[in-house]
C-alpha cells in the first residue's frame, strides 16, 4: 500500500505539471505515420526478404504470422497502451507501475541511446552512396586503373567492382578488428550530414517530427510502388519472384525459423525501445490503442511482404544478367576456339553447338575450361543487411537503363526509412530525460537536442574509423539483440503481473471504451511472456554454440568464397569483454535499481520498528 | 640435274611461303568480331576489306617510322577463317624479304589504334590485335569529384533550414515584446493590481475524475 500511494502521488505531481505543457500530435495520422515510421525500417527491405527466400520462401509466413499474432500485437498493444495512460516516457512509466522496476526504463533509454549511434552511422553510409550516384558511369561499375594505367587494381580485379567500391572506398576497412587505422574524413562528413539531418527534423521534439513524417513515412511506399513496376518488366524477374514464394515446408522442421520467425518479428516492430511509449504518451488519453496497435503491427507486416516483391524482382534480374553473361562467356571461348564465325553460336542454340563440337572434338572443349553456368547458383547468392543494399542491389543497378535514377530513388528511400526509424530511437532517449526534468530550465529544448546529437555524433566517430564497419557490426549483434529481449519480458511481467492486469483492463476499458476481448487476455496473460521467455533461451543457448566469429576483409587472402574476400576470424578477448559488455549493461541497470529501492524500502522498515513513535504520520 | 632443279623450286617456293604463318615469330593474330560491334548494320568481310585492313596497316607502319615507303605489298595476310581471323606479317620496303620486327609492329599499331579501329567501324574489343593489349583510357578526373558538390547543396540547405527553425521563434519573441512595450506605453491608466498567476494554488484532487489514483 506503501507503494501504491507513492506511485500515485508521483502521477498526481506529474499530471499536474503535464497539464500545462505537455506537448501534444497535431492529429491522429501523425501519430499514426510516426508509429509505423518507427517500425517500418531498414529491416523490412533487407533482412526479411532474406529470411524469407533462406527460410523455404512462401512457407515461412507460417511462424512469421503466429510470431506477429502471439507475440508481436500483444506487446505492441501493451506499450502504446501504458504510454497513453501513464502519459510518461519509459522511465516515468515503470518509475509509476513499480519503482522497483525503475530500472527498465533506463536500460530502454540506454539501448535506444547505443542503437542509434550506428543506426545513424548506416544512414551516413546510405547518404555516401547517394552522394555518388550523379555521375555517369556510376562509380561502382568499372574498377580503377592501376598506377601505370597498364589494368586495373589487383584487389579490385580479385572480387569484383562493387566489392571494391565498397570496402576500399568507402569503408576503406582494414584487415582486422584490431587494426583501427584512422578517421576517414569523408565518412565523417557524412555522419556529419546525417545528423543534422536528423537534428532539423528532431529539433523540437515531436512538433518537428510530426511535420517531417509526413515525407518520411509515406515516401518509400511511393518508391517501392515505383521498383515494383519496373522490377517487374525486367527480364529474369519471374525466376527470382519463383525462387522467392516457393514454398519449401521442410524447413518448418528446423527450430531456427521459428526463432528468426520471432526475433524478426520483435525487432521489426521496434519494441522494447521505449520509443513507441514516448510517442503514445503524447496522445489524448481516450483514444483506441487497441486500432491503433492493429494498424501498426499489420501495416508493419504488409509492407516487408510488399518490399520483398520488388528486391526479389530486381535479384532475379541479376542473377539473369549474370547467368546470360556466363553462357555468353563460354560461346566467345567456343567461337574463338574454333574460329566459328562471329555470332553464330546465340544464347538459344548453345546446347546444339556444345555437343556437337562436344562429338567432333572433345579434347578441345575440355581443355578450354568452360564455367557450368547455373542459373540456381546465382540466385543463391543472396545477402542481407548491407550486403544486400550496397552490393548486390548495385550490382543490379549498373545494368538497369537508366541507372542513376534508380540509384537515387533507392538510396532516398532507404534514408527515409531509416530516419523515420531514427526518430524514435531519439525519442525514446528524449522524453525520459524531459519528463526526469533533467534539463535545466534555463536550456531550451532546441539546444537540448542539439548536444544529443553532438554527442551522439561524437561517440559514433568510432563507427568511421577504418575497422569502423566491425565494430557496428558488433553493436548490431550484441546490443540489438539480446538486451531487447530481456527488456521485453521484464516489461510484460510488469504490467501483468506488477501493475495488475485487472488494473490494466479497466485503464483500456476507460481509455477505449472496450474491454480487451479473450485473445488479449490469454496472450498477455501466458502466451506472450511464455514465447519470450523461449525465444530467449533458444537465442541464448544459440549464441553460445557459435564461436564468436566475423568476416574480415583481407585483400592479400587468396581463397575466394562466392566472390567475397572474407576471411572469418576470431573475436580476439578484449574485443569479446567488449562485446559482453555491451549486452550486459543496458540491462544490468534493472537489477541495479531494484536493489537500490530494495535497501531503502528496507532502512525505512529497520527505522519505523526502531522509532515506534504512535504519533508518526507517515507509514 | 633435274631433280636438283625441282628440289631448289620447291625450296624456293617454300621458303616464299614461309614469311607469313600461323605462330609467325614477326607476326601477329587478328580477330574481328564485326557482328558483335554492329549488329544489323554489320558489313560482310570480303576482298576489299581486306585490301583496306593491309593499306590501314601500310599507314600504320609509314606514320611511325618516318621516311619508310611502307605499300600495301608489304602487309601479307594468311590463314584466314571463318571467324574473321587471320596472321598477317610485315616486310620491310628496303628488303623485302625480311620481317619488320614484331616490336616495331606494336608500336606502330599503338600509335595508330584509334584510326585502325575508326577505318572499321570497330572499338578496341571488336578488333583484337592478339597479344597487344589496348592502352586502357585514363578515366576523367574532374578536379572536384562531383560527390563533393551534392554534399555541399545538401549540407547548405540542411545548415540554412537549422538556422530558420532556431532563430524564427527569437525573431517572434522579440516582434512580440515590440508590440507590447508599444501597448504598454499607450497606456496611461492605473495598472490593475493582478492577482497573481493562476498556476498557484493546490489542485484540489476531490473534484478529480481520476479515482484510479486514491484506492487504499
Amino acid at each position: 500500500m506503501d507503494r501504491e500511494a507513492e506511485s500515485a502521488e508521483q502521477t498526481q505531481v506529474h499530471g499536474l505539471q503535464e497539464m500545462t505543457e505537455r506537448p501534444k500530435w497535431d492529429n491522429k495520422v501523425q501519430y499514426l505515420l510516426t508509429c509505423i515510421g518507427f517500425a517500418v525500417g531498414l529491416g523490412n527491405v533487407w533482412r526479411f526478404p532474406y529470411l524469407c527466400q533462406v527460410y523455404g520462401g512462401g512457407a515461412f509466413l507460417i511462424p512469421y504470422v503466429i510470431a506477429l499474432v502471439f507475440e508481436g500485437l500483444p506487446l505492441l498493444h501493451m506499450e502504446l497502451a501504458i504510454g497513453q495512460r501513464l502519459r510518461m516516457g519509459s522511465v516515468g512509466v515503470w518509475n509509476s507501475i513499480s519503482p522497483y522496476m525503475g530500472g527498465l526504463g533506463v536500460a530502454s533509454m540506454a539501448v535506444s541511446f547505443l542503437v542509434g549511434l550506428f543506426y545513424n552511422m548506416i544512414l551516413a553510409w546510405i547518404l555516401w552512396y547517394f552522394f555518388h550516384s550523379f555521375q555517369s558511369p556510376l562509380p561502382w561499375r568499372d574498377c580503377p586503373l592501376n598506377l601505370n594505367h597498364t589494368g586495373y587494381v589487383s584487389e579490385c580485379e580479385k572480387s569484383s567492382a562493387v566489392n571494391y567500391f565498397w570496402y576500399r572506398e568507402t569503408l576503406n576497412v582494414t584487415p582486422n578488428i584490431e587494426t583501427s587505422g584512422s578517421l576517414q574524413w569523408w565518412l565523417v562528413l557524412c555522419l556529419a550530414t546525417a545528423w543534422c539531418l536528423v537534428y532539423i527534423c528532431f529539433i523540437r521534439g515531436i512538433e518537428t517530427i510530426g511535420k517531417a513524417i509526413y515525407i518520411t513515412a509515406t515516401f518509400p511506399y511511393l518508391v517501392l510502388t515505383i521498383f515494383l513496376v519496373r522490377a517487374l518488366t525486367l527480364s529474369g524477374a519471374t525466376d527470382g519472384l519463383i525462387y522467392l514464394f516457393t514454398p519449401n515446408w521442410e524447413t518448418l522442421k528446423n527450430p531456427e525459423v521459428w526463432l528468426d520467425a520471432a526475433t524478426q518479428i520483435f525487432f521489426s516492430l521496434s519494441l522494447a525501445f521505449g520509443g513507441l511509449i514516448a510517442f503514445s504518451s503524447y496522445n489524448a488519453q481516450k483514444n483506441n490503442c487497441e486500432r491503433d496497435a492493429l494498424i501498426v503491427g499489420c501495416v508493419n507486416s504488409f509492407t516487408s511482404i510488399y518490399a520483398s516483391i520488388p528486391i526479389f524482382a530486381i535479384l532475379g534480374f541479376k542473377a539473369n544478367e549474370n547467368y546470360n553473361a556466363c553462357r555468353n562467356w563460354n560461346i566467345l571461348r567456343l567461337t574463338n576456339a574454333f574460329n566459328i564465325a562471329d555470332e553464330n553460336i546465340t544464347l538459344e542454340n548453345y546446347g546444339d553447338w556444345l555437343n556437337y563440337l562436344n562429338t567432333t572434338d572433345p579434347s578441345e572443349v575440355d581443355n578450354l575450361n568452360l564455367k557450368t553456368c547455373d542459373l540456381q547458383t546465382f540466385l543463391d547468392q543472396s545477402a542481407s543487411g548491407t550486403g544486400l543494399a550496397f552490393i548486390v542491389f548495385t550490382e543490379a543497378v549498373i545494368n538497369m537503363p537508366g541507372s542513376q535514377v534508380w540509384a537515387v530513388l533507392f538510396f532516398v528511400m532507404l534514408f527515409s526509412l531509416g530516419l523515420s526509424s531514427m526518430f524514435g530511437n531519439l525519442e525514446g532517449v528524449l522524453t525520459p530525460l524531459l519528463d526526469l526534468h533533467m534539463v535545466p530550465s534555463w536550456m531550451p529544448k532546441e539546444i537540448f537536442t542539439g548536444l544529443i546529437c553532438l554527442s551522439s555524433f561524437t561517440v559514433a566517430l568510432i563507427f568511421t574509423l577504418g575497422s569502423g564497419n566491425y565494430w557496428l557490426e558488433i553493436f548490431n549483434s550484441y546490443v540489438g539483440s539480446m538486451p531487447l529481449l530481456i527488456i521485453a519480458f521484464f516489461e510484460i511481467i510488469s504490467v501483468v503481473y506488477i501493475y495488475g492486469i485487472n488494473r490494466f483492463n479497466d485503464d483500456i476499458e476507460w481509455m477505449s471504451g472496450r474491454r480487451p476481448n479473450f485473445y488479449w487476455q490469454a496472450t498477455w496473460r501466458f502466451i506472450s511472456p511464455f514465447m519470450l521467455l523461449v525465444v530467449f533461451v533458444a537465442y541464448v543457448v544459440v549464441e553460445a554454440e557459435k564461436q564468436p566469429t566475423y568476416n574480415a576483409w583481407n585483400p592479400d587472402y587468396v581463397r575466394k568464397i562466392l566472390q567475397f574476400l572474407y576471411n572469418i576470424t576470431p573475436y580476439p578477448k578484449w574485443v569479446y569483454a567488449i562485446c559482453v559488455l555491451l549486452s550486459v549493461l543496458p540491462v544490468v541497470s534493472i537489477p541495479i535499481v531494484a536493489m537500490y529501492k530494495f535497501t531503502g524500502f528496507l532502512k525505512k522498515y529497520i527505522e519505523n520498528r526502531h522509532s515506534q513513535n504512535p504519533y508518526a504520520n507517515d507509514l | 640435274m633435274l631433280e636438283k632443279i625441282l628440289i631448289l623450286l620447291c625450296l624456293s617456293s617454300a621458303l616464299a611461303e614461309q614469311p607469313c604463318k600461323p605462330d609467325a615469330s614477326d607476326g601477329y593474330k587478328v580477330r574481328l568480331s564485326i557482328k558483335t560491334a554492329l549488329g544489323d548494320e554489320a558489313y560482310v568481310w570480303n576482298e576489299n576489306e581486306m585490301f583496306l585492313f593491309r593499306a590501314t596497316l601500310a599507314f600504320a607502319m609509314r606514320s611511325h617510322l618516318n621516311g619508310q615507303e611502307f605499300d600495301v605489298s608489304n602487309i601479307i595476310v594468311c590463314d584466314e577463317t571463318p571467324r574473321v581471323t587471320f596472321w598477317f606479317v610485315v616486310t620491310s620496303p628496303l628488303n623485302t624479304s625480311g620481317l619488320v620486327d614484331k616490336g616495331v609492329v606494336e608500336e606502330a599499331i599503338r600509335m595508330s589504334r584509334n584510326r585502325i579501329n575508326s577505318a572499321f567501324l570497330l572499338t578496341d574489343k571488336t578488333l583484337e590485335f592478339i597479344g597487344i593489349t589496348p592502352t586502357l583510357t585514363a578515366p576523367v578526373n574532374p578536379d572536384t569529384p562531383p560527390w563533393l558538390i551534392v554534399f555541399g547543396v545538401v549540407m547548405g540547405a540542411v545548415g540554412a533550414g537549422i538556422i530558420v527553425v532556431l532563430v524564427s521563434p527569437l525573431v517572434l519573441k522579440k516582434r512580440k515584446k515590440n508590440e507590447e512595450t508599444d501597448e504598454d506605453e499607450e497606456e496611461t491608466g492605473v495598472k490593475a493590481v493582478e492577482n497573481g498567476s493562476t498556476r498557484e494554488g493546490v489542485y484540489n484532487m476531490s473534484f478529480s475524475d481520476d479515482e484510479r489514483l486514491t484506492q487504499m
